[in-house]
């Protein structure tokens, strides 16, 4: 018998899934985060888990984490002190930040300019320089570089030495020489401080983007590692015979070691878990393109998965930082349950957003001191939050909610409660839909041709909405929505990158030189997959390159076939090379996203090996087969608004409803951590796997 | 005089708009607006769209009103002076300012307009347009700083049919591109900008297929009416009847020995309206800084000022335009007489943030902010690869400058940053790597910010040695009068530009120049200048004043300027500082100036050569006739 653990951290609950690999069976726990020491948590509740499983700790093989220290110490702004180490010359290229103010015209007088991640007081030059084609301008003088590093160790000084180093010099993408020098200085000058070198963590051109990602990666290094090998002890101590693998932000697994080497990799750790978990939900219910939405309290993230392949972005997103490392391409909009509804007096326009009631005080209904109306409360307000029914757990006061949006409907002059209700849910929901049409329709895709998988504290209450606004059907509710990541951190698969600039175009570039660097890359990858005990026969290796028009500021990301390295391109015989392929499939996309082509040379920036190990399974749960009649769940009715009426709608507990039960809006579907609105018009099918599809009803 | 051609028949009833839905559809129109740019920047090729992002995007409801954008184009005024139909599947194309009453101010700008068709008739307008960093002319860049008409500035081109009901007229575009260097970046920022307004068009259509038809032309007109009805209370709010304010900047030099320019604009409320009056400024000038400004932009400028602080999420469109009259004195540097050379605009555009701000901030100093860096200055090399495998290769390079945001009510201007919108730098690894250059010092100067409680932003200075020989050329202003400070904030640093030739001589540069020959080893220093600085210097806590030395943003002598005594460790001497402190208060006067605009004129003209190397400009003056 051999056990598997996904663990998923969440500010407020840590979600634990244990799952029997051989017979698929699972067994959950939720139980209270411990922000101060998230191990403490994580344990606690695997300990729960296994008790609950009558199994002993011992047997458990692998713990798949989904984390997001790494996020909170950006987000909080507790990370390390960090020494940066630039070329003479350069030392201000995080003050610079590439001179770019966000906003539209006049937005400068509103923007407050974020500090550095490394601060200048901890900046250096060093006099070494290469050029851009690698080759040495100026050597290094190790007497400089230990003169500038004494300086970060505070010696002579009367500040404290830095507790991480960071070195990005410039053209190091093309020579790294100069940073390993570095490194090795270091090592004498300032011993026990980590040191990230821009060449190792994104040996791409940019100096700015690749500098920042440097310093983030030291910036979050001592805490993920202190909290890495915490949680190793702890489960070594626990009993747990199993190795520690963490989630990276593409959705892939890494092995602890990993993580604490990059951890610049995991900064969306947590989000990643999500969207693996919806894909394997959908791919239950015989769904392989989906877009998910998971809207929480204070925003909303949607990621378009096809195939079952998540989509990619080149670019990590926390807060205001944004670094170059491979992250699920989730899109944020800052709207959610929590997001307050307000009327400028000047426009008396409705906005929704970007305030946010936060947790704390959070929606007037909490009856926790919230008086300023949020979505929340509209919802409650229409009714599709029966206040008897939120799992016990949270008594909503329909008073203060109807007094909070009330407010809405004076400064607006609507006539009732209800009107300003529907407004600020219309609303919302259209703020969502311009997230859902940034991953698709302005990527090229239809919406209508994918399936939309909902979670999140107020995703299925919104839904079944968004289906009917993009055409997404069916609308996907994964049961148990809460332990989605965790489900989605123990059915992912163990992962590793290597990446490279290039930068030729294809004319000055042979389709041997391609393969070679591809495959280099792929060996890099592999080799540091098989040192965590991935064995090659197990590996999948997968190729990709940023291409662009000559000239073009903008790269697509293509995928290579394996097959165009081997000369096997080309149907009816006749070989087009690998080269050749590419530039035909990246015109498709040009022409798919952009709808027209230029004669202008292909360029190749940038080329990705991405190594895999195989998939885990996990076995569905099957629902006990039901008749199709769902009043065996059948709880209450309650009164819900909906399009300017009322009606009255049936009322379900979702933990008693059986396989293909149909349950027919307007209906609410009601379970510990979640509540599904279906509406009018629309039915929800219960599919054998628990997850409900919402389809709308024919006639 | 156009003729639009509409298969449909009868007018569109308009219908009642629940509030609702007409969120709904500014949410739309915003995100039409958004994706345009998206669409463009991400398949141009030029540098001045790709990089600096120089385009500007407009949706315009069937009477040609802009419902959102960013842009003065005044569709029924184009349509008066383009006499041909108009049709579904047509887009026009012009870069001639002279010719659609400036809504593109000089002839680097390609502007697009396309008629939205839905069911036979039109239900909107989407245009754009965009900066070719290249469109001909006798200078790389087409940007002569020594142009004094606008046949010197490369192709004009009158407004014509680029597509003719979906059929692109080739013959035309390949006259066109065969007076321009690089005419593979035209002919993809053409398609990138019909692309946008294709996307804009299709957004449209939804939105009508969506809602309805009448439901979607009586939501603009809402949505217009919303921004009249508030900004007509907004300019009750703030002025006051009858006050005229009045405020003046200068634009230092025009290329050819002029200067500086003296740019005026004065405001007064009668009733529900405001008058914006340009009258005061100086004449068109001889060389090509004239920034011929229309009044729908002068409106657009003055309601981004008004009306973002009242709600920022408000969707920018026409309908307050009647409530502000504009007076632009014909053959004024606002408006000069064609031929006029226009090519150098960039410095008027910018400087009208200032113009506004100093203007507008009058009603509640508190909320005025310094002057900031309100150019967009240009570099530009080219030249023949002389060696390697790329021998005889052609390589031209257009690059922007970024300076100091200066000190703001919110705090201190970020140093080196962008006053507009989405520009950025370019990294110097892709310079290195696509051009024959390195460049030595990319760092913000010391000082260079205007002292103050909110500092000013320095400037900065990006050293470039050239590999191979080639011609420079530069735009750029504020090297004469001074990015003035408020509320006792200092002025901010001019910039400079200046070689070190390889065999050692430093020859210092103008502002404006071009067909600057360099060679191997020589060293351009291309030096911004600082933003003003806001408040008392004085009153800035000295332990930051103290830790910016240490960061390398103030030197030690520069801390003087706060009254602050920093040690050689970097550390506050408070002591010190307090006696310095007590001694520069005791030598001013008790009440500071609102404005700081630095020395008077005269004064700037007389000691200009002893000051920046450079000789004076004469002043320009007016002419009768």
């Amino acid at each position: 018998m051999s056990y598997r653990l996904g663990v998923d951290v969440g500010g407020t609950f840590t979600d634990v899934l244990l799952v029997d690999e051989d017979s698929g069976a699972t067994w959950r726990a939720k139980t209270a985060s411990t922000p101060a020491d998230q191990a403490v948590g994580v344990l606690h509740g695997i300990e729960e888990v296994c008790a609950d499983a009558g199994i002993a700790m011992a047997e458990v093989a692998q713990v798949l984490h989904g984390t997001t220290v790494a996020t909170n110490a950006i987000l909080e702004g507790k990370g390390a002190r960090v020494g940066l180490v630039t070329t003479r010359g350069f030392r201000q290229v995080l003050q610079i930040a590439r001179s770019f103010v966000p906003g539209g015209l006049a937005g400068w007088i509103i923007w407050p300019k974020p500090e550095p991640l490394a601060d200048l007081e901890d900046t250096v030059e060093v006099e070494g320089r290469i050029a851009s084609d690698g080759s040495v301008v100026r050597p290094l003088d190790d007497d400089d570089v230990r003169a500038q590093l004494t300086r970060l160790a505070g010696h002579g000084t009367q500040r404290q030495g830095v507790q991480a180093l960071a070195v990005s010099l410039v053209n190091s993408f093309a020579d790294a020489g100069h940073e390993r020098r570095i490194r090795e200085l270091a090592a004498e000058v300032l011993p026990g401080v980590p040191v990230s070198l821009s060449s190792d963590v994104l040996p791409e051109l940019r100096e700015y983007e690749r500098t920042l990602t440097t310093v983030a990666n030291g910036y979050v290094q001592p805490q993920v590692e202190k909290y890495v090998r915490h949680l190793s002890a702890g489960l070594r101590e626990g009993g747990v015979a199993g190795e520690l693998s963490i989630l990276r932000s593409d959705g892939g697994l890494q092995s602890a070691d990993a993580a604490v080497a990059a951890p610049v990799t995991m900064l969306l750790s947590g989000p990643a878990g999500g969207v693996t978990g919806a894909v394997w939900v959908a791919e239950q219910c015989g769904h392989r393109d989906l877009i998910t939405f998971d809207m929480g309290g204070t925003s909303t993230d949607v990621a378009l998965v096809r195939g079952l392949s998540p989509r990619i972005g080149r670019e990590t997103k926390v807060g205001d930082l944004t670094v170059r490392a491979s992250s699920v391409d989730v899109r944020t909009v800052g709207a959610g349950g929590g997001s307050i509804a307000h009327v400028p007096e000047l426009t008396r326009a409705l906005r929704v957003g970007p305030q946010s009631a936060g947790a704390d005080p959070g929606p007037a209904a909490y009856g926790k001191g919230g008086v300023e109306p949020t979505v929340t409360d509209a919802d409650v307000v229409l009714g599709y939050l029966p206040s008897a029914l939120a799992g016990g757990e949270i008594t909503l006061d329909v008073e203060a909610a109807r007094a909070s949006v009330s407010k809405v409907a004076e400064a607006m002059g609507l006539d009732s409660p209800e009107a300003a209700a529907a407004g600020i849910v219309d609303i919302v929901n259209e703020n969502m839909l311009g997230g859902l049409r940034l991953v698709s329709v302005q990527q090229g895709f239809d919406p209508r041709d994918f399936a939309l998988v909902a979670f999140g504290g107020a995703g299925p209450l919104h839904a079944n909405a968004l289906g009917r606004l993009t055409g997404a059907w069916p609308v996907i509710v994964p049961p148990s929505p809460g332990v989605l990541c965790a489900l989605g951190d123990a059915t992912t698969s163990r992962r590793d990158e290597s990446a490279r600039t290039v930068l030729r175009r294809f004319g000055q570039l042979t389709d041997g030189e391609l393969g070679q660097i591809l495959r280099e890359l792929a060996d890099e990858a592999a080799d540091r997959l098989a040192a965590q005990g991935l064995a090659r026969p197990d590996q999948t290796v997968g190729f990709q390159v940023d291409v662009r028009y000559h000239g073009q500021g903008f790269e697509i990301p293509v995928e290579v076939d394996p097959a165009w390295l081997d000369g096997a391109g080309g149907a009816g015989g006749g070989s087009t090379g690998a080269l050749a392929e590419l530039g035909k499939a990246f015109d498709a996309e040009h022409d798919r996203l952009f709808s027209f082509l230029l004669d202008v040379d292909h360029e190749l920036v940038n080329a990705r090996a991405t190594v895999t190990g195989p998939r885990p399974d996990v076995a569905p749960v099957r629902l006990e087969e039901g008749d199709g009649d769902p009043a065996g769940a059948l709880v209450t009715e309650h009164p819900v608004h909906v399009g300017g009426e009322q009606v009255t709608a049936q009322v379900y507990d979702r933990a008693r409803l059986r396989a293909g039960d149909v349950v027919r809006g307007p209906a609410i579907v009601t379970e510990m951590d979640s509540t599904t609105l279906v509406l009018p018009g629309h039915a929800a099918t219960v599919h054998a796997s628990g997850s409900l599809l919402i389809t709308p009803v024919e006639g | 005089m156009a003729r639009i051609v509409e298969t449909a028949t009868g007018e569109v009833e308009r219908v009642d708009v629940d509030p609702v839905t007409l969120d709904l559809i500014e949410n739309g129109l915003r995100n039409a607006r958004y994706e345009m740019d998206e669409v463009l920047f991400r398949t141009a090729l030029s540098p001045g769209i790709r990089e600096q992002h120089d385009e500007f995007p407009l949706i315009g409801d069937p009477g040609g009103k802009m419902v959102v954008g960013q842009f003065g184009l005044s569709i029924p005024d184009f349509l008066d002076g383009f006499d041909d139909t108009v049709e579904e599947g047509d887009v026009l194309l012009t870069s001639d300012p002279y010719a659609c009453g400036a809504a593109i101010s000089h002839a680097n700008d390609w502007l697009l307009v396309m008629p939205v068709f839905h069911e036979g008739r039109v239900v909107g307008w989407a245009s754009m347009f965009g900066h070719m960093s290249d469109v001909g002319g006798k200078t790389p860049s087409s940007m002569p700083t020594d142009a004094r008409t606008i046949y010197e500035e490369g192709v004009v081109i009158p407004p014509f049919k680029l597509y003719r009901r979906g059929v692109p007229n080739d013959d035309a575009l390949r006259i066109i591109l065969n007076q321009v260097r690089m005419p593979d970046w035209n002919r993809a920022d053409l398609n990138g900008l019909v692309a946008a307004c294709r996307t804009a068009a299709r957004r449209v259509v939804e939105m009508c297929q969506r809602f309805g038809t009448a439901t979607y032309l009586s939501a603009l007109d809402a949505l217009l009416q919303r921004n009249h009805d508030a900004m007509k209370v907004l300019l009750q709010a703030v002025f006051e009847e009858g006050r005229t304010l009045s405020f003046t900047d200068y634009i230092c030099d025009d290329g050819v020995g002029n200067g500086p320019y003296e740019l005026k604009l004065s405001l007064t409320r009668t009733g529900e309206k405001v008058h914006l009056d340009f009258t005061g400024s100086s004449p068109q000038a001889a060389g090509p800084i004239n920034y011929y400004i229309n009044e729908n932009l002068t409106r657009m400028f003055f309601g981004i000022y008004m009306i973002t602080v009242a709600d920022p999420q408000i969707l920018w469109n026409d309908g307050f335009y009647p409530l502000v009259d504009v007076t632009i004195p014909d053959g004024s540097y606002w408006k000069p007489a064609h031929p006029a050379a226009l090519n150098g605009r960039n410095h008027g555009i910018g400087r009208v943030f200032d113009l506004f701000g100093g203007l507008l901030g009058q009603t509640n100093p508190a909320l005025l902010n310094a002057a900031g860096f309100s150019s967009s200055p240009h570099f530009m090399y080219s030249g023949h690869y002389s060696s390697g495998e790329r021998k005889g290769e052609w390589f031209q390079l257009y690059s922007i400058g970024f300076g100091g945001i200066p000190g703001r009510p919110l705090g201190d201007g970020p140093d080196g940053h962008s006053l507009w919108p989405s520009f950025v730098n370019i990294p110097c690894e892709y310079l290195e790597s696509y051009y024959p250059l390195r460049i030595e010092t990319w760092q913000t100067v010391p000082d260079t910010g205007g002292a103050g409680l909110h500092r000013g932003g320095n400037g900065v200075d990006v050293a470039y040695v050239f590999e191979e020989p080639g011609e420079i050329a530069i735009h750029d202003d504020r090297w004469l009068t001074y990015p003035w400070g408020v509320n006792g904030g200092e002025p901010g640093a001019r910039g400079r530009k200046w070689i070190d030739r390889a065999e050692g001589a430093r020859e210092v540069l103008p502002s404006k120049c071009h067909g600057v020959a360099v060679h191997p080893g020589d060293v351009l220093h291309f030096v911004t200048w600082g933003g003003g600085g806001w408040g008392d210097p004085l009153l800035r806590d000295p332990e930051l004043v103290a830790r910016e030395v240490r960061r390398g943003l103030v030197t030690q002598d520069g801390a003087r300027r706060y009254g602050v005594v920093v040690t050689e460790d970097g550390e506050v001497d408070a002591g010190a500082t307090e006696t310095v402190r007590d001694q520069l208060r005791a030598d001013r006067p008790a009440e500071l100036p609102v404005f700081d605009m630095g020395p008077p004129v005269e004064e700037l003209l007389a000691r200009c050569e002893e000051e920046t190397g450079l000789p004076a400009p004469r002043r320009p003056v007016w002419t009768a006739g």
